[in-house]
């Protein structure tokens, strides 16, 4: 689960991380207070939105003066800000972070995840901070550091310390970065985060060490746990679509294609959108009926796809594996029935009773296709879709 | 004589009176597989379908001698439950649980170093040896006794793989999971089969998100010299949008070297034969094996 940039802040200055003073606007008017609290010279508005690249899509604005401040306010908030993170008609704006502004000195990159390769989490730091960092990583790898810390280990004074000396930092400033380093560390450990990213993580005129964005995402297994984040969840920032999945337990992720899939299995759902890919098309969503396909399970999941309106054709593939081909194809119909079904269905099923199961989908009156491969649902789905455009 | 799971195996279930535990218990059963008991906190001196119930993982080990468990628990108790399997020095652990806390899994690592248990999953369908047993959630009807072995990170797909190769059937199917902190991990397989007589060649079947598949290349490129056996692989995940998760694969891309392509270039670069959808998969395991 990702939060807000400000959510993100007030974690972590509970846990002595060194945040700009801020605070977070849903209306205009509220700014005006927000300001003359502030009291400070330069005020930095920003765009809270759940992606990265806003700076460059005008998310970000540095402002001085009441005026100018209220002024920006009120044209980002509604404003959508489309970003290579995000999809391609953008996140609209619904609340906006005013904090103090500084005169930095130096950008720095700081991001701790967990690291597959071992097991354990790793920090990734680098001198070379601010929006060009994905170039950097790009262009010259050998500006990123990487920290390795052994699964289920403390990161330890001595580890905070490399990684200050090799951002360059001596004398107090070190100190400092190094302090706030520990705690950025020990709020990813206590909070289940799954990634925190600091970028950059200043150094002002001032000396002084201040994270001026961040990014923070949580492990979704371990929210039972972490009420205090799992109560950040902004609906706003998802899809209608998904909301309504995640209260069916389907795994699904609105995508920018027109053919709707639903599948059994995160592999296979990924493959069918490959196989789709391939043959020319492009899938309107991943889905992933986790658990049992079940006849109610995948006929919530099949009304949900109908929904929505870029869907043009719909694959369905499922794997039986222990369910009964006969019954899924019997919950199809029925959903089918429900949504008055007028768009191209192809279905591949494979698993127990599959030939009752077909021949059921064919006498149901409705445009549904049975057919017997994966390679041929995916063909057949394509075409169709493209001769009804 | 097959990898993990052999005739020799006494298996136990954890978690074994809940709902999947049962349910998967006796379809295991009606597998063959050599089932000798379960565990179940308080239900302990019970039975179940028509084996001991016992308290705790050791009087279990005490009483029936198993030396291998399915882990059926639920996600905030099964990373204690692995522990508990591993403190009782069972040789094979397969968790099936999804959705266990990372950093409980970090701390299992943690727990699990140097230590001469293996822990197959989290988050995985099992281990299924046609014709011998499963442990976890693989449908028995869809595997043939043959000689090629699938590890796969993904379920679905690993069913995928042994419908394909059904002509030439499978020694062992693997399932490691798709977890970011997992146990087995395709390196691990790969020398398990590698070492197995009775496997002539491998299917790997990985996604995007993490380098595993990329250890995995570079231990092949490794038998150079050595006896090889064919590998032919599939990477799922070329169409998925960068930087967003899907389902509970734990499929994050964060950086080049985790995409479908870049994975497909490093294994077919060790020599490995690379299906560019699933459905080929069988065709490059046959033409792997130039039959």
């Amino acid at each position: 689960m990702d939060i807000h940039e400000y959510q993100a802040k007030q974690l972590l200055s509970k846990f002595g991380v060194n945040v700009p003073p801020g605070e977070v606007v849903y209306q205009t008017h509220e700014a005006e207070n927000i300001v003359s609290w502030l009291n400070e010279d330069k005020i930095v508005v920003k765009a809270q939105v759940h992606a990265g690249g806003r700076g460059k899509a005008g998310g970000i604005k540095v402002c001085s003066g009441d005026e100018q401040v209220v002024k920006t306010v009120d044209k980002m908030i509604g404003m959508k800000i489309i970003t290579p993170q995000t999809s391609e008609s953008g996140k609209t704006v619904r609340r906006v972070y005013l904090e103090k502004g500084y005169d930095v000195q130096k950008e720095l990159y700081l991001c701790i995840t967990i690291d597959r390769e071992t097991g354990g989490n790793t920090i990734i730091y680098s001198r070379k901070g601010g929006v060009n960092i994905e170039e950097v990583s790009e262009k010259t790898p050998n500006e990123i550091h990487n920290m390795k810390i052994a699964p289920g280990s403390d990161l330890l004074t001595h580890h905070a310390r490399t990684i200050v000396y090799n951002l360059g930092l001596k004398g107090a400033v070190a100190k400092k970065a190094q302090k706030n380093i520990l705690s950025v560390y020990k709020a990813f450990v206590s909070l289940d985060a799954a990634m925190i990213e600091i970028n950059p993580f200043a150094i002002t005129k001032n000396e002084d060490v201040v994270i001026l964005d961040c990014k923070a995402s949580f492990d979704d297994n371990a929210l039972y746990r972490q009420r205090i984040v799992a109560e950040m969840k902004d609906e706003n920032e998802y899809d209608p679509l998904e909301l309504e999945a995640a209260r069916h337990d389907l795994n699904y992720v609105k995508l920018d294609g027109n053919i709707g899939l639903m599948v059994n299995g995160a592999g296979l759902s990924m493959a069918t959108m490959d196989i789709i890919k391939y043959y020319g098309g492009e899938a309107a969503n991943f889905m992933d009926v986790a658990g049992a396909a079940t006849p109610e399970r995948v006929a919530a999941a099949f009304k949900l796809i109908y929904k929505d309106p870029d869907v043009q054709g719909i694959l369905i593939n499922i794997f039986g594996g222990m369910m009964r081909c006969n019954d899924i194809a019997t919950g199809l119909v029925n959903a089918s029935k429900e949504v008055g079904l007028n768009k191209p269905l192809v279905v591949r099923l494979e698993g127990t009773n599959v030939d009752i199961g077909k021949e059921i989908l064919i006498n149901s009156g409705f445009p549904i296709k049975p057919v017997d491969t994966m390679e041929q649902a995916a063909q057949d789905v394509v075409k169709m879709v493209e001769e009804n455009q | 004589m097959a990898v993990l799971l052999t005739k020799e195996s006494k298996v136990i279930c954890q978690g074994f009176t809940g709902a999947q535990g049962t349910f998967h218990s006796e379809r295991a059963i009606d597998y063959n597989t050599n089932i000798v008991g379960g565990v179940t906190p308080e239900k302990g001196g019970t039975k179940h379908l028509n084996v001991p119930v016992f308290n705790t993982v050791a009087e279990a080990k005490k009483k029936t001698g198993c030396n291998a468990s399915g882990v059926f628990v639920p996600p905030p108790f099964a990373a204690d439950a692995i522990l508990e399997a591993v403190e009782a020095e069972l040789d094979l652990v397969v968790c099936i649980t999804d959705g266990i806390p990372t950093s409980d899994m970090q701390r299992v690592k943690r727990e699990m170093k140097g230590c001469q248990t293996r822990l197959v999953g989290p988050n995985c369908p099992g281990v299924l040896t046609p014709g011998v047993g499963k442990i976890g959630i693989i449908p028995g009807h869809i595997c043939k006794p043959g000689r090629i072995g699938v590890v796969s990170r993904s379920g679905t797909l690993s069913y995928e793989s042994a419908v394909q190769t059904a002509e030439l059937g499978q020694s062992t199917i693997i399932g490691i999971g798709g977890d970011p902190v997992n146990g087995t991990n395709f390196v691990d397989a790969l020398e398990l089969f590698l070492d197995d007589d009775e496997t002539d060649g491998i299917v790997l079947i990985g996604e995007i998100g993490g380098t595993a598949e990329i250890d995995g290349a570079e231990f092949i490129k490794s038998w150079s010299g050595k006896i090889k056996k064919p590998v032919a692989a599939f990477v799922a995940g070329a169409a998925a949008p960068k930087g967003r998760k899907l389902g509970h694969a734990g499929a994050i891309v964060n950086s080049g070297a985790e995409t479908a392509d870049a994975k497909k270039e490093a294994l077919k670069s060790a020599g490995v034969t690379v299906a560019d959808t699933i459905t080929t998969i069988g065709d490059a395991m046959r033409k792997a094996m130039k039959i």
